[in-house]
């Protein structure tokens, strides 16, 4: 019996023998590689040379800009996908025919796995100058100017993230037990009054899952503000990429990545926090 | 309600749609639309840039989904065996390489392997025999594998653990009983049934890789994969050509989905 035991925990360490390796050589090792260049200088010819300082971080002010577009536009375009994506949501779980239900999922689902790159080209298309704005122009509205401002990147972060937040909410809203609803109803709730204390309070673990999925990903973004923003509205990635392949200020660089993680963690953490306390503040109520 | 739902079907597809049928645009001029024609396809097909770029992006991708499928499905195979503080260890790793965003993943990669490599290099050619070219170690095709690998790994543990979840464990028991070797059970009884979470592992594996930007842009060296080059064409300005290789690169991705639905369809009707 000792010898089988034995010979498991081998084959469970050779299981996970590759996966450790891949964790140890392109995670950790890379992030305490940008932790500690984050405290580094900038050497001469770009590139980073060696010491502590802290002169890096005294810097970050200077990108300010790209912060502060970052964690205003990331959590609008958060909130704008959740108004967009509930009642879609909604409708799907809860209205449709069953016949219908998983082939309109599936097609609100695929344009996720599709290029985000040629999904967000499109929209240059479509807002720049021979698009909607020649179309008003047409009809007499001139000097319209839609691509390159901040609209421009919420209506693209809303196109390429809206699959990510109507998947969550579904799910929430397709587990949420029917008879509920017939009950409020026919105690003579109102469908408003159902909604408010019956609908929304059930799908708030979906509305979670997807507020986090989509805010995760916009912190990071560039694709988008490269592509809508143009130069204009851009985020902390646009700046990374600035900083690491155009300035080669490799520490400076450094120090925004290792901001840019805690600055998300933090949120993380606090939002599912609160997430969590209403959780339990529900669970209570109900009872 | 109905209304709304066809209007961000709309929303959906209708860009979708524009940059399939300006693909199909016979003028020169990205944005205005002179009869119907192919001839932007053959062009994108006849730019040997584009040919590399697709067949780089093609090994990458397969590369990722045959790594990422093998180790993941083994990762979570041994991890459902695991309790304790390893256990917690690995949640840990693979919740935070899913969660950083790629940008910083692709930055760290080129900054750590950049860093290694200068110091080994020299290394390297002062202890290779005299007179034969001694390696030069550089970002390229394993770098942009190696991270793409890390994300599509989680992926796949989370993919398989999930099915291993909500697998019969009677089955494996009653196989334990009937003395039928650990190989011969996990052949027999479990791969069957976690079969459609690798499959779907690796496939979603395969798109991410092929589809992935912002990962590549730092550490694929001096390989140009295809959403790279796309991305600097559009730098360049937008012309049909964009689009055709754009309407290729979304029914590459639509082919792939629909295999994927397909094949996992017909396993479970069996």
């Amino acid at each position: 019996m000792s010898k089988d035991n034995k010979a498991n925990r081998w084959l469970t360490a050779a299981l996970l023998t590759p996966t450790s390796l891949w964790f140890l050589v392109m995670l950790i090792f890379p992030l305490i590689v940008i932790l500690v260049f984050s405290f580094g200088e900038r050497a001469a010819v770009g590139g980073y040379a060696g010491g502590f300082t802290l002169e890096q971080y005294a810097n970050l002010p200077s990108r300010l800009k790209a912060f502060q577009n970052t964690m205003l536009i990331a959590p609008a375009g958060t909130l704008l996908s959740l108004i967009v994506a509930y009642p879609l949501a909604y409708f799907l779980a809860l209205r449709v025919d069953r016949k219908y239900k998983l082939i309109l999922l599936v097609l609100v689902i695929v344009p996720f796995w599709t290029s985000l790159l040629v999904r967000t080209y499109a929209w240059i298309f479509i807002l720049g100058g021979r698009g909607i704005p020649t179309l008003l122009e047409f009809i007499g509205i001139e000097g319209v100017r839609l691509i390159n401002t901040p609209g421009a990147v919420l209506v693209g972060i809303v196109y390429g993230y809206l699959p990510l937040m109507v998947f969550p909410i579904f799910v929430s809203l397709e587990k949420l037990d029917k008879t509920l609803l017939e009950a409020s109803s026919d105690l003579g709730g109102s469908p408003f009054k159902t909604f408010m204390q019956i609908t929304l309070p059930l799908s708030k673990p979906g509305i979670a899952t997807g507020c986090m999925l989509v805010f995760i990903l916009l912190m990071g973004e560039f694709l988008i503000p490269a592509f809508l923003g143009g130069g204009k509205v851009f985020f902390i990635g646009n700046a990374l990429v600035d900083l690491f392949l155009q300035s080669r200020n490799w520490p400076f660089g450094a120090a925004v990545s290792v901001t840019l993680v805690v600055i998300m963690l933090i949120t993380v953490s606090f939002y599912m926090r609160m997430t969590l306390r209403n959780k339990t503040g529900r669970d209570e109520s109900l009872m | 309600m109905r209304i709304y739902a066809i209007v961000v079907f709309l929303f959906l597809y209708v860009p979708i749609g524009i940059i399939v049928l300006f693909s199909f645009n016979a003028g020169r001029h990205a944005s205005e639309l002179r009869g119907l024609s192919v001839q932007w396809y053959g062009k994108a097909l006849s730019n040997p840039f584009v040919g590399d770029a697709f067949v780089t992006s093609l090994i990458v991708a397969l590369s990722v989904a045959v790594l990422s499928s093998l180790m993941g499905t083994a990762a979570a195979l041994a991890l459902q065996r695991l309790k304790g503080k390893i256990r917690i260890l690995f949640d840990g790793m693979i919740y935070v390489s899913v969660m950083i965003p790629g940008i910083v993943i692709g930055i760290a990669t080129l900054v750590a392997l950049v860093t290694v490599f200068d110091l080994l290099n020299p290394l390297l050619a002062s202890i290779w025999p005299e007179g034969t070219k001694p390696p030069k170690l550089h970002m390229g095709y394993a770098s942009v594998i190696a991270a793409h690998t890390l994300f599509t790994m989680s992926l796949v543990i989370i993919l398989v653990r999930a099915r291993i979840a909500g697998m019969d464990r009677a089955l494996i028991e009653a196989s334990m009983d009937l003395y039928a070797t650990p190989w011969r059970t996990f052949y027999q009884v479990t791969l069957p049934q976690i079969y459609p979470a690798i499959l779907a592992g690796f496939l979603l594996s395969f798109t991410f890789s092929f589809d992935d930007f912002i990962i590549s842009f730092f550490v694929a060296g001096a390989n140009t994969t295809l959403p790279i080059y796309i991305f600097s064409s559009i730098r360049r300005g937008i012309t049909p050509e964009v689009n055709a290789i754009g309407t290729m690169v979304l029914a590459a991705s639509l082919l792939l989905l629909m295999t994927a639905q397909f094949l996992l369809r017909e396993r479970s009707s069996r």
